[in-house]
Parts: structure tokens; sequence; C-alpha cells
């Protein structure tokens, strides 16, 4: 059998496309429907006058018809299927699939080409000291220096009779290398932390929506009543800017709910209203403006900075959705949020999804190192209009406000921020095993 | 005569330790301190061993004791290389780069004494 080629299959998907019949197709080239049928299942090479002339039956340039295009195709294909030689790729039918299934077959390559070059990545990032300079400029500058002391350090206790110049002189270096070291420890340290950083921003959408509204202190200063500016301008101005499309699509929902947030609870009223109140209640301050405790509570936790100090703030706040993934995320250096998804299942946030409705308030201690109390907001809501007929939608807010130790009290409820760290004992909520040492 | 080893290390209170524990050892201690004319000290000096450090300021020691080993002079001359990143990659480098030994910091004071006997040794 001859070797196959491209050229017949697109010869067959032409002639289907036009809707000609094989006999039709070969009567206008001037050969016999058999041979045409060999032709168009690649049993039979094509080329020169033939092939021009069934390109003219079809009324297609020639050049369409005749392999080449694809080559680089057909290379990419015939690599992928030697990299997963399991997989049991039918090799001898490489060019029909690519002839037949242009489409899929551009889907593969695109694939595999991605699959290498992710796995470039990831090789990269396992390997962070032969691809990141500074940090391992950094860590060669500790190494040396420990090493400078080492070696100062037992020739100071080894050496029998060591005369009193060496013995000053290498008293004198290891003091200058212990002060280099305590520096190069600094700088390995924010190096680390520097990459952490990076890495955070790289990682998902919901994690550079987050540095956004941070970098921003969570309030849109041109958004609030005064300002002039479009959800799309501040999407769009900024330093911090937001780069993929899932990122300005999230954010884009999070800054119209904003606006729309801005136009129902001025902030001035809010801040008059919590004054003249004896505490931070979400629901209370909703019901007195006649909007949802959800809507109060996102207000809550975008007042200005200045503002949110004065009241005893700034205030963090969790919104999930009815699966109880988290959809925004406004942590507070004592209440750290968990990455999207996995929080403590004993947050009141989740209760108050099997309640909806009902505002839920508790003082809790997160159990961690700190041991920080907090007064927590909960309440599940509904999201847009309810209708006949369809089951509503619920999102639940939960509001965190630091509260002032109470350390005689015992009654408070210990919640977590996430299994993995979270060093509660006999926890019945617990889902993972605590990497923290106090976990049995 | 003592033999002669050069330490090319630009950590100054490194190369003084290593020196101090080897000229206790009976040998006669050279320190260079930067890459760039690493090659031509080598030369200058003639010695029986060199200690190289594999992160020093101008050239690399990798690049250093390739240009050594290209040499017919040089070619055979005991080289401990010293570095910081103890990776089975960079210990397999080191060796196609001919090596003689390969030491990661920190190192103790017996292990280069030890080190620097066996090559002379050889």
């Amino acid at each position: 059998m001859l070797r196959t080629t491209l050229t017949g299959s697109r010869i067959r998907e032409r002639r289907v496309i036009r809707g000609l019949r094989q006999a039709e197709l070969a009567r206008r080239a001037g050969i016999s429907a058999s041979y045409l049928n060999l032709i168009e299942h690649n049993r039979r090479r094509i080329g020169g006058k033939l092939l021009l002339d069934i390109a003219a039956a079809l009324e297609v340039e020639a050049s369409l018809l005749s392999e080449g295009a694809e080559a680089a195709l057909i290379a990419t294909l015939r690599e992928a299927a030697a990299d997963r030689p399991r997989a049991g790729a039918e090799l001898d039918m490489l060019e029909e699939f690519a002839g037949r299934f242009p489409g899929w077959a551009a889907l593969a390559s695109e694939q595999h080409r991605a699959i290498a070059s992710l796995e470039q990545t990831v090789e990269a990032l396992t390997d962070r000291l032969t691809h990141d300079p500074h940090l391992a400029a950094s860590l060669h500058e500790v190494l040396s220096t420990i090493t400078a002391i080492h070696s100062t350090a037992s020739i100071l206790v080894e050496t029998k009779e060591l005369e009193p110049e060496w013995r000053e002189r290498f008293h004198r270096n290891i003091s200058e290398d212990s002060q280099r070291l305590s520096e190069g420890a600094q700088h390995l340290v924010a190096e680390l932390d520097a990459g952490q950083r990076k890495d955070a921003t790289l990682n998902a959408p919901q994690d550079e929506v987050e540095a956004f509204l941070s970098a921003r202190g969570f309030h849109i200063a041109e958004l609030e009543r005064g300002g002039d500016a479009t959800v799309q301008d501040v999407l769009t101005g900024g330093e911090e800017g937001l780069t993929s499309a899932a990122a300005l699509d999230l954010a884009r929902r999070i800054l119209t709910r904003y606006r729309e947030d801005v136009a129902r609870l001025p902030v001035a009223g809010v801040v008059e209203a919590i004054r003249s109140a004896d505490e931070i209640d979400p629901a209370a301050l909703a019901a007195r403006f006649g909007v949802e405790t959800g809507r109060m509570m996102r207000r809550l936790a975008t007042l200005p900075g200045a503002v949110a100090a004065e009241l005893g703030g700034p205030f963090g706040l969790v919104v999930c959705d009815a699966s109880g993934t988290l959809t925004f995320r406004r942590p507070l250096p004592s209440f750290p949020l968990p990455r999207f998804g996995a929080a403590c299942p004993l947050w009141p946030l989740f209760q108050s999804l099997s309640r909806p409705l009902v505002p839920i308030r508790q003082t809790l201690r997160l159990a961690s190192r700190s041991e920080g109390r907090f007064t927590v907001h909960a309440v599940a809501e509904p999201v847009g209009v309810m209708r006949a007929g369809r089951e509503p939608l619920f999102e639940a807010h939960m509001l965190i406000l630091p509260s002032p130790a109470a350390p005689d009290d015992d009654s408070d409820r210990r919640v977590g921020v996430t299994c993995r760290i979270c060093p509660k004992l006999n926890c019945r909520g617990r889902r993972e095993p605590s990497i923290m040492a106090e976990t049995g | 005569m003592s033999k002669t080893v050069l330490v090319i290390e630009d950590e100054p209170n490194i190369s003084e330790a290593i020196g101090f524990i080897l000229s206790r050892d009976g040998w006669r201690v050279a320190n260079h301190f930067n890459g760039v004319d690493a090659v031509e000290a080598v030369r200058t000096r003639n010695p029986d061993l060199v200690i190289l450090d594999v992160m020093l300021p101008g050239r690399s020691g990798y690049d250093i004791l390739q240009e050594l080993r290209a040499s017919a002079t040089t070619a055979d001359l005991p080289v401990l290389l010293l570095t910081a990143r103890g990776q089975s990659k960079d210990r397999e480098l080191a060796e196609s780069y001919g090596a003689s030994r390969f030491m990661t910091k920190p190192f103790s004071n017996a292990e280069v004494l030890e080190a620097v006997r066996d090559l002379a040794r050889d």
C-alpha cells in the first residue's frame, strides 16, 4: 500500500462540501469513480495534471488540496504521540486524522505545545535556585559566611597553642562574619517573601482581583458619591492593572455591585448611623436604611481607611455562594482568610446558609498562635429577585469585627482558618490532618 | 620542599581559615580572590593543587575549570571544587567538567584537610 497523504482526504472533504457525488467528480476530472475512490482514501498518490483537474472541478486552488500547510501540524502530532506511547495513537492513520479532522488535530497539537510549556514552567518553579538569581546569590552569601565562621571557630577550638595574634585575628573574623550572617539571613528572608508575593499574583484571577482591591484598601474613592469615574475607568486606570480576562470579568462584577452599594448607602449616612448606635450591628443598620444585611456588610468592609480606623476597623468580610465557595474576601491581618474554598466549616458564614435570612451574631476565638477574639455577623440572603417557580440562589456574607480581648471568658467558640494550619484538637469539623504540632 | 596549594576563593575569611589549617599541615598556601584572571594565576604560580570556588566575581569556577582542563599543562592538576549548592545536578556538572573533588559549603576543616591529602596522594 502506498504511503497515505492528506490530499485524498481533502478532496473527499471538499467534494462532500460541494455536494458532488464521487461519480460526478470522477467524470469531470476524466477518471473512473473507483480510481477517485482510491485517491480519496489516500490509497493512490495524486499530483500534477490530475490534481489540477480535480481542483478545477472542485473550484478550489490546487494548493489547498496538496500537502504542505499541515506538515508542521503532523510533525507536532507525531511528537505528541511519541511522548505518550501508552495512549496508543494510531500513527499510520495520522495524516488521515489530520486531514479529516483538522480542528481536532489542531486542538491536540496546541494542547501538546501547552503541556510542554507548562512542564517547563513547573520545572522552573520547582528549581527556584536556578531560575531566581537573587535568591541564589543570597543563599550563597549566607552559606559562605557560615562556612567562614564554622571554619574559623573550629580553628579556635581545635588548635593547641594558637599564637595570640592569630587568636585575636580569628576572633575578629568571627565577629565580622556573624554580623554579615545576620544581614545575609535578613536578605534571604526578604527574597523568599518577595517570591511568595510574586507567586501569589501569578496564581488565580481571584488573587489578582484581591491584590487589585487590597492595593486600594478595598475602598474605591472614584466610585463613591462625588467621584465621576465609571467601572470601566477604574478597571483600566491605576498602576496595579488587571491582566487576565477572567480577573477583569470578576473585578467588573465586584465593582458594579460596589456602585450599586454606593447608590443605596452613602458613606456619611452610614457613619452617622453607626455613631448614634451602641454597637456595629449590620442587621440593625440595614433595617434603618431599608437594604439587605449583606449589602450593609459590604459597605462596612469598604469604608475609607481613616473612617474605619476611627470606628475600630478595618473590618473583614468574606462572601460565599451556596456551594460554600468563597467569592469575595477582605482578610484582616489578625484574621487571615484561606485561599478561595477550603475554609473552616465552623464559621457562622456556613451556618447561615442553613438558616437563610436569619442574622447570626457570634463572638469567636481564632484557633491560631495569636488566638484573636472577634465578633462576627453572618447572614444568607437570596441573590437577585425571588420569583415563583424558580429556586432562589443564596449567598452568605460574614462581617468580621475585631473584639476586645476578654481573657477570663472561655465560653467563646473556637474556629480556625483552614484545617491544614489549624491547631484545634478533637474538632468535629476536621476534614484533613493539620500540619500544626498541637494536633494529635 | 613542601607542596603548594592555590586557594581561589573570594571570601577572605574562608581563604584565611583554609590557608591557616593547610599551612599547619605543611602546605605552602597562595591565595587568589577573583575569577577574571584565575587561570593566569594558576599558570604563574604553578601549584600542586587548586581549591576553586564556583561562585567567583568576574568568572564562574566552572568556566575556569574547563579552561584548565583544556590546557595540556593543567589537564591533570588536582582541583577541589567548592560550591554552596549540593544538588546532584551540580555534582554531575562539576564531574563532567573534570573536577577531581566536589565539596559543598558549609564544610568542616577536617573534610578539607582530608580531601586535600587524598588529592595530593593520587
